[in-house]
């Protein structure tokens, strides 16, 4: 009934942008002394001439990597979101986003699952944070096979480029034959009674959700949005049309990031009651991985239940 | 019109004529800097000023440039790390040939190459764009790593402020730039002991000075820089010290440049209030006179 377990996020990323290594002599890691936790350690064994250990010193790490940038090389970065893009912002502001350079901000610990390290490791403004800032793009995939995908167009992708992986293992959305399309949403269930739109490891748990709703007779509609900015507008306009009431769903903060993006879409393209579930302008903290789902209602059967008080209430 | 003032291709001069050159063009830096800043109403004079000798020897000696190519692969890269002393980066890089000197007035117009802090997607020449303090010599490490990573034998400098060693992000880029060796990068500090407002001292115009004399010295050599102190407006210590980079020992190395905010003009030398100054017409005159510069009657440059 629920979806399989997949490989973690971290793991393939240290495997993906090894590969790409392989291939592109353009592709370095710089490492803010984390390598063990993002699995940097997998690049920096396969490519050691091109694994630069930066040290604790993460607004350098981010200069670094536009000076890098601007001289043809292609950096990617390995430390978790707090220290990638929290901490060194002004430099991705003023080194990275404005001037267009090629640094690949591939942040691990995304979210709620930082190994218990609590509310100083969890970000949970990363999204609203950096879909505001001009020049940069933001893409948060949903599992193992999406982030692999993912890590590899972001390669491929010319300009800056944030990507939020997650640390442990998640559930397994896609098979092998997905392919990731940059600025597209992915419709992952069709349904009529209602829009779910989530984005990132949320998504599968809110696949779960929708399947604990079927039981009860309720459809729900599930869209995925691996691309947070640029925004599939048309795919959102679609969805909500579908339905008539869109829930949005994320692992964050309900202000700015998700939510606020497609209900920015809609009430300008097609007013449309939305409803955002995820974090109430909260801290996280040190908690077991369930048990911090649970707390914020992230938990297949906390968001099936707040679906089915919402269309009660309706 | 006044001599094209060319580099790689001059005749060779000895050391005398090659300082006396290189002296003619920090002064016209100078008086470009101070033409476009009364013309426009705006910029920031006093660092710009103090930087202009440090400036007229990287431009017009010591980088390995091609103005009429600013995106060749071999070129050495520059970073203005302390951007809002721009003014004085676009006179010179005019001089030099990436901008029409015409241009210099356009400079924070709108729509303008020339913006109030170098944007490298704008101008052509500029390598990395800056003006938030403190991240210039960050860009400067990465630029000398992906070089030497590629082989490519171009060397990295960045102009960096004293006010602007109080950044953190300074030391964690000196820390990381020693670490991996980076001979090929040197940075220059323009040391003018004035900051925008900066400490008190006894009376409210007097200003304490960013760091202790001598202290960023030790500070540099510390982090495990070479370590280079000189006048920053004497011209032959000015080649001089260039002249005696890479480091030996394969250590990044650093010029800390004494020199006075607004150095050259009566009214603005070693005032911290020089920082943004904007000169009046009698002052622009006046400018002109003590940088020997001939002026029209209205005050104007010939």
């Amino acid at each position: 009934m629920t979806l399989p377990m997949g490989r973690p996020m971290r793991e393939v990323f240290g495997e993906t942008v090894a590969a790409l290594a392989d291939e592109d002599p353009r592709v370095v890691m710089l490492d803010g002394d984390l390598g063990v936790s993002t699995k940097g350690e997998i690049f920096q064994r396969a490519h050691p001439e091109r694994y630069l250990q930066m040290g604790l010193a993460e607004q350098n790490m981010l200069g670094v990597a536009a000076g890098l940038a601007s001289v043809g090389l292609i950096p990617f970065i390995s430390t978790f979101v707090a220290f990638a893009v929290i901490r060194p912002l002004d430099q991705i502001r003023v080194l990275i986003a404005q001037p267009g350079l090629n640094v690949k901000i591939t942040a691990g610990y995304a979210g709620l699952f930082t190994g218990m390290a609590g509310k100083s490791h969890q970000v949970v403004d990363d999204i609203s944070i950096m879909r505001a800032m001009p020049g940069m793009v933001t893409v948060s995939p949903a599992d193992d096979v999406e982030a692999a995908a993912v890590i590899r167009y972001a390669a491929v992708h010319e300009g800056p480029i944030y990507v939020r992986l997650v640390r442990d293992a998640t559930q397994r959305l896609f098979d092998e034959s997905y392919r990731f399309e940059f600025g597209r949403a992915v419709v992952v269930r069709e349904g009529r009674d209602v829009t779910l739109i989530s984005t990132g490891a949320q998504t599968p748990r809110v696949v779960d959700a929708a399947e604990l709703l079927a039981a009860e007779g309720i459809d729900a509609h599930v869209v995925h949005v691996p691309t947070i900015k640029p925004l599939d507008e048309e795919a959102i306009v679609t969805a909500a049309a579908r339905t008539g009431f869109v829930i949005t769903v994320e692992e964050h903060t309900v202000l700015g990031g998700l939510g606020g993006a497609v209900a920015e879409t809609l009430s300008e393209h097609r007013p449309t009651r939305v409803k955002r579930l995820g974090i109430q302008d909260a801290f996280g903290e040190s908690a077991p991985n369930d048990a911090l789902l649970e707390m914020f209602g992230l938990s297949a059967a906390r968001v099936a239940d707040q679906v089915r008080g919402l269309l009660g209430a309706a | 019109m006044t001599a094209p003032l060319i580099g790689p291709d001059r005749v060779a001069l000895d050391r005398d004529e090659e300082i006396a050159r290189l002296r003619e063009i920090a002064r016209r830096i100078r008086v470009e800097t101070v033409r476009t800043i009364h013309a426009t109403r705006v910029g920031h004079l006093g660092g710009s000023l103090s930087e202009a000798d440090i400036l007229a020897a990287l431009y017009f000696r010591v980088l390995r440039i091609r103005p009429s190519e600013p995106g060749w692969p071999e070129r050495d890269r520059f970073v203005l790390s302390k951007g809002h002393s721009a003014v004085g980066l676009y006179a010179a890089m005019a001089l030099r040939g990436y901008l029409p000197v015409e241009e210099l007035v356009t400079f924070d117009a709108l729509g303008t190459r020339l913006q109030g802090h170098p944007d490298m997607t704008r101008l052509p020449g500029l390598d990395m764009s800056t003006g938030s303090l403190g991240m210039g010599l960050s860009a400067a490490v990465g630029m000398a790593l992906g070089l030497r990573l590629q082989g490519n034998p171009a060397r990295t400098y960045a102009l960096v402020g004293d006010g602007e060693c109080q950044e953190g992000a300074v030391w964690e880029a000196a820390f990381v730039a020693a670490r991996y060796r980076l001979a090929s990068l040197t940075a220059i500090v323009d040391h003018n002991r004035l900051q925008q407002h900066g400490w008190q001292g006894a009376a409210f115009e007097d200003r304490l000075p960013p760091h202790e004399p001598g202290e960023l010295v030790r500070k540099w050599e510390a982090f495990g820089w070479n370590v280079l102190e000189i006048d920053g407006h004497d011209m032959g210590a000015i080649v001089d010290a260039f002249d005696r980079l890479p480091d030996p020992d394969g250590r990044p190395s650093v010029i800390v440049a004494n020199t006075r905010k607004g150095h050259g003009l009566s009214f603005t030398e070693g005032r911290y209030d020089s920082h943004t100054k904007v000169p009046t017409d009698a002052e622009f005159a006046l400018a002109l006179a003590e940088l020997g510069e001939p002026s029209s009657g209205e005050g104007a440059p010939a």
